[in-house]
């Protein structure tokens, strides 16, 4: 056939398109289990950092089920409801209104006790940012914290993910003398801000770290409620 | 033509070496830049980086070196395209399903692959008119100059930026200044200019080493 005429264009486009879409089905299907897994274990990784505990994708999974001890799904009012807290997607639940919302709340013991770990997640500069943050039994102190991004400026937005960011947050905590809800106030230098509230930001940061600060109060504040009937 | 030629004749082994040095894809031919900058924070993306670059290039210049014969001449940019497209999207699958955290560092740039003008460029250039197994030798040494480059770039950039070396600190924690010595981690080399200065530098010092590069 003329190799210059429509006819053969078209028909070899055609065969190639349909080729080559079914080569790239095939692999994506064979190779979804091995990738879901990988989310998986990175979403037990990141939750069991944000109570301090380190891991790697290969031990993970084995300490997730031995600290983990309780996971559940409450709702905003705090009543606890069906779900598996570990499926939950907070992209699609944050899109809800608040009390249609369904909060996964994860337990883990650890040598201190036991700990409560609210997923969080937000907008940072350029892309979402999201995160754990673990309070102790009195759901007051923060016990650790744990924040990851998508594509936020390294050495400036990006810092969020450093320990040097992070630790800072163990000890504070998010409700005031009086009860009322606080949450994390992340200042520059020149802001004030109580001391058990505060934590620095990063300079060059400034979007991204306020957008953790409004994170934190959004999440926090649609877990309020769970935490004032565990409290009483 | 007709005659069998060794596989690895002279003429052969200078597909696979020339683009280490004498016609450097990115340091001669200033191609991939882009990519170059973005991976080379660390030594590791950077191999990975390079090897990914290398299986798309070495089987995109195969397949288009088979089809040579009869892809039409009006749509071979297309071709080439959905060619390079599908090979990236099965790289990009492979590394999420077997190395996840190197894939998560890569993130988009497994996928700007599809950009990168040195595949293209090779396509274009010698797998539309030879036979497979040279196709094969230049687009695994043309990736080869690629990774060569990004190698040096990203390992100055780790040592310099971060003080270690694939991930293993090298510079004694004792040197820094928040412990008490006098040495301070350069922050400018983790960020984007420092790639295209180190570039820069990779090229001035192997001008003035190879006089067939040097230009009057």
């Amino acid at each position: 056939m003329d190799r210059n005429s429509n006819k053969y264009t078209f028909i070899y486009a055609s065969v190639m398109v349909i080729l080559v879409a079914a080569v790239l089905s095939i692999a994506a299907m064979s190779l979804k289990p091995f990738q879901k897994k990988n989310t998986e274990i990175e979403k037990k990784q990141n939750i069991l950092a944000s109570v301090n505990i380190a891991t790697t994708a290969k031990n993970a999974e084995e300490v997730y089920a031995q600290k983990i001890v309780n996971t559940y799904v409450v709702n905003s009012k705090g009543e606890q409801v069906e779900g598996n807290a570990f499926e939950i997607d907070l992209r699609v639940q944050k899109n809800k209104p608040v009390d249609q919302r369904l909060l996964p709340v994860f337990e883990c013991q650890t040598e201190e006790g036991l700990k409560y770990i609210f997923p969080l997640r937000g907008a940072g500069l350029w892309g979402p940012i999201w995160g754990y943050i673990a309070l102790n039994e009195d759901l007051n102190t923060i016990y650790g914290a744990n924040f990851d991004h998508q594509g936020e400026t390294p050495g400036l937005g990006a810092e969020i993910s450093t320990p040097a960011f992070q630790d800072p947050f163990r000890g504070k905590t998010i409700f005031d003398a009086a009860g009322n809800l606080v949450s994390i106030i992340v200042a520059k230098a020149n802001e004030s801000a109580p001391a058990e509230h505060r934590v620095d930001a990063i300079s060059g940061g400034t979007i991204t770290s306020k957008g953790l600060e409004q994170m934190l109060l959004d999440d926090l504040k649609s877990y309020q409620n769970f935490i004032t009937r565990k409290k009483s | 033509m007709s005659e069998k030629e060794a596989l690895f004749s002279k003429k052969n082994l200078k597909l696979l070496s020339d683009p280490l040095n004498d016609s450097n894809p990115i340091t001669v031919q200033v191609l991939g830049i882009c990519s170059a900058l973005a991976v080379t924070a660390q030594l590791k993306p950077a191999v990975v980086m390079s090897i990914s670059v290398m299986a798309v290039l070495g089987f995109a210049n195969v397949i288009i070196s088979l089809l040579r014969n009869t892809i039409p001449n009006r749509i071979r940019i297309i071709v080439q395209l959905v060619i390079i497209a599908a090979l990236v999207i099965l790289v990009d699958q492979v590394l999420k399903a077997f190395v996840y955290d190197v894939s998560k560092q890569l993130s988009v740039f497994v996928g700007l692959i599809i950009t990168n003008c040195i595949i293209m460029g090779r396509l274009e250039a010698f797998a539309l008119g030879n036979r497979p197994w040279q196709s094969f030798l230049d687009g695994v040494g043309n990736a080869a100059g690629y990774g060569v480059i990004l190698v040096i770039v990203g390992f100055f950039r780790e040592l310099l930026g971060s003080g270690s070396v694939w991930g293993y600190q090298v510079i004694p924690n004792s040197w820094y200044v928040v412990n008490g010595g006098f040495y301070e981690n350069n922050g400018m080399m983790i960020l984007p200019p420092m790639a295209l200065i180190t570039v820069g530098i990779i090229i001035w010092v192997q001008r003035s080493r190879n006089r067939k590069l040097i230009e009057n």
